[in-house]
């Protein structure tokens, strides 16, 4: 686990440029801002682990939670009835998720393009539905409570984080057990590390495949849960960032871009190196621009740790 | 002594298109053998294999194993009916290690509501039973079934997929070119361990095209030759010259002067 020493690393040095850096509170917050990356990067880690990569995550939670919020809001002073209910509008979100993942894997398993430029694809896509849907508008609304629960605060200890911190998690565990643990998990790793000996083996490598790109979609339309919880509203300017800021995670986190190595904590700890980054260098007074530099060092660092490894290894 | 065939083969034909890659193609393989299968670029030897294993399904013709016909549609049929096939690429994957290969798409899940509800994988149980199979075969270099496959030889990782195909081929297995990618040290492991599948009574179709190998292994070697079978020899009646001028065309064998029946 490299990256966690990279963490280690990288918060005792911040600690020594403001003595802010180290504090429970600081940790929260940087616990929050991560939240929503940590998310994204989760579905963006199984998808990389099969050797695939995927560039629509962002536009795929926007368009889900456009989805929950305009469902929920209905569209009111055109003469429509008030909004569906949300035990409606949330599993049908949900669904959009799934079913934006599905596509992709469709595309990839079926008609057999490249992840790059299917993902490519579908992400303008995504772009084009969201703002069709929104009509380029910021929906001013009322949101409804239980679509806000993930931005709610739980102190533990001195720690003040956010449900939707908790909930990251729980995800992540959940994930790890499943990857660890099952068999599903070793087929993931096993397709990513080399397609033909795990169709040799009698894996079907297609249903593995689709399987990750629905359960991602699934991930990434949970992850709309927490954008809305965070900043209460649901934006179509949200997630665009999401995009590559979860590849990033990912792969300062050690998870190999070929496929079939990685842990999934690694890239929730890739998340949470960048957020220490961006929050030491803020705290030690460093211009944004630098911060951007730094980020982008980072990730060439970490590449090519990840190629020295594989180098070694053969 | 007349032995059935545990599987055969009667004029199995294949096209590709145009192309005619089996032409009526005949194959017995009787228990307790190890049969190879020679023949020039384009012979059929693949073709036919992956007919036998279920890679490919004939479009005429028979398969019969143990006294029955079956009709393959997925490499996944043939390994349920019993037949393992290693394949000339290492069907290994490298990242993973030799415990996790050796139960790659058949895991062995926890007893209990933690497999059954949890569906969790039973490593140890899979490790342990690894290791029986690997020692079985007499693989002592393998000291550790925790390590990745990709810290191997390529002998080594050859011996993981024949002791996968040993563990589970309940007929027969079928190894495609298993020494084409190694070395000679390593082609000699892995004829070590052809002979200790034999020695356990395991049947074994051989594809080769190294002919001192075929002739150190096999008890009857099947020559073919433009989609067909041209002859069955054994390396006592026949010697490697023989085999070639089969293989060509350059010289026939007279039906009564093959080995058409098991010779062990």
């Amino acid at each position: 686990m490299s990256s966690a020493f990279v963490l280690l690393f990288a918060s005792i040095t911040f600690s020594f440029f403001n003595e802010n850096f180290l504090t429970p509170s600081n940790f929260s917050l940087i616990l929050q801002q991560v939240a929503i990356v940590g998310a994204v990067a989760a579905g963006q880690t199984i998808i990389i682990l099969t050797a695939g990569i995927d560039l629509s995550c962002g536009a795929i939670a926007v368009f889900a939670s456009m989805t929950m919020a305009k469902l929920v809001q209905g569209t009111p002073g055109e003469g429509h009835p008030a909004g569906w209910s949300i035990w409606l509008a949330f599993p049908l979100g949900l669904a959009v998720g799934m079913l934006g993942g599905a596509i992709n894997g469709f595309l990839v398993t079926k008609v057999k393009l490249p992840p790059f430029i299917v993902t490519l694809g579908t992400y303008n896509v995504f772009v084009a539905l969201t703002l069709t849907l929104t009509k380029g508008t910021v929906p001013s609304i009322e949101m409804d409570p239980f679509l806000l629960t993930l931005g709610h605060y739980v102190n533990l200890g001195p720690f003040r984080i956010t449900t939707g911190v908790v909930f990251v998690i729980a995800m992540y565990s959940f994930l790890a057990f499943v990857l660890r643990y099952t068999g599903w998990g070793r087929h993931v790793y096993a397709v990513g590390d080399d397609i033909d000996a795990a169709r040799l083996a009698g894996i079907s490598v297609n249903r593995v495949l689709m399987s990750v790109y629905m359960v991602a979609g699934l991930i990434f339309a949970l992850s709309a849960w927490i954008v809305i919880g965070r900043v209460t509203v649901a934006s179509p300017n949200t997630g665009s960032d999401l995009n590559l800021d979860s590849i990033t995670a990912v792969v300062i986190g050690g998870t190999s871009l070929f496929g079939g190595r990685g842990t999934i904590f690694g890239s929730l700890i890739g998340a949470i190196i960048v957020g220490v980054f961006r929050n030491g260098l803020t705290l030690a007074g460093v211009d944004l621009y630098y911060q951007l530099l730094a980020i982008g060092l980072l990730i060439i660092f970490a590449v090519t740790v990840d190629q020295w490894i594989r180098k070694a290894r053969k | 002594m007349s032995k059935a065939p545990i599987l055969q083969a009667v004029g199995v034909t294949k096209n590709y298109g145009r192309v005619v890659a089996l032409d009526g193609a005949d194959l017995e393989l009787f228990p307790g053998e190890v049969l190879a299968v020679v023949g020039d670029n384009g012979a059929g030897k693949s073709t036919l294999i992956k007919c036998l294993s279920g890679a490919e399904s004939p479009d005429a013709g028979q398969i019969i194993l143990d006294g029955v016909e079956v009709s393959f549609k997925r490499p996944q049929d043939g390994r349920h009916a019993g037949i393992e096939t290693v394949y000339q690429t290492l069907a290994v994957a490298p990242a993973l290690d030799i415990a996790s290969n050796l139960y790659l798409g058949r895991e062995m899940r926890k007893k209990g509501p933690l497999g059954t509800i949890f569906r969790m994988l039973d490593g140890s149980g899979m490790r342990k039973a690894a290791k029986d199979h690997i020692s079985a075969l007499g693989i002592g270099t393998i000291q550790n079934i925790s390590q990745a496959v990709e810290t191997l030889s390529g002998g080594q990782r050859q011996a993981v997929a024949v002791a996968r195909a040993a563990a589970f081929g309940q007929k027969l297995i079928i190894l495609d070119e298993p020494t084409a990618a190694l070395g000679v040290r390593e082609s000699r492991q892995v004829l070590k361990l052809i002979e200790s599948l034999r020695d356990r009574g395991m049947p074994v179709i051989l594809i080769s095209h190294n002919m001192p190998q075929v002739f150190e292994v096999a008890d009857r070697i099947q020559v073919q030759r433009l989609g067909k079978r041209a002859a069955v020899v054994t390396p006592k009646t026949h010697s490697m010259n023989d085999v070639v001028a089969i293989m060509t065309g350059a010289m026939t064998v007279d039906k009564k002067d093959q080995a058409l029946s098991p010779v062990r």
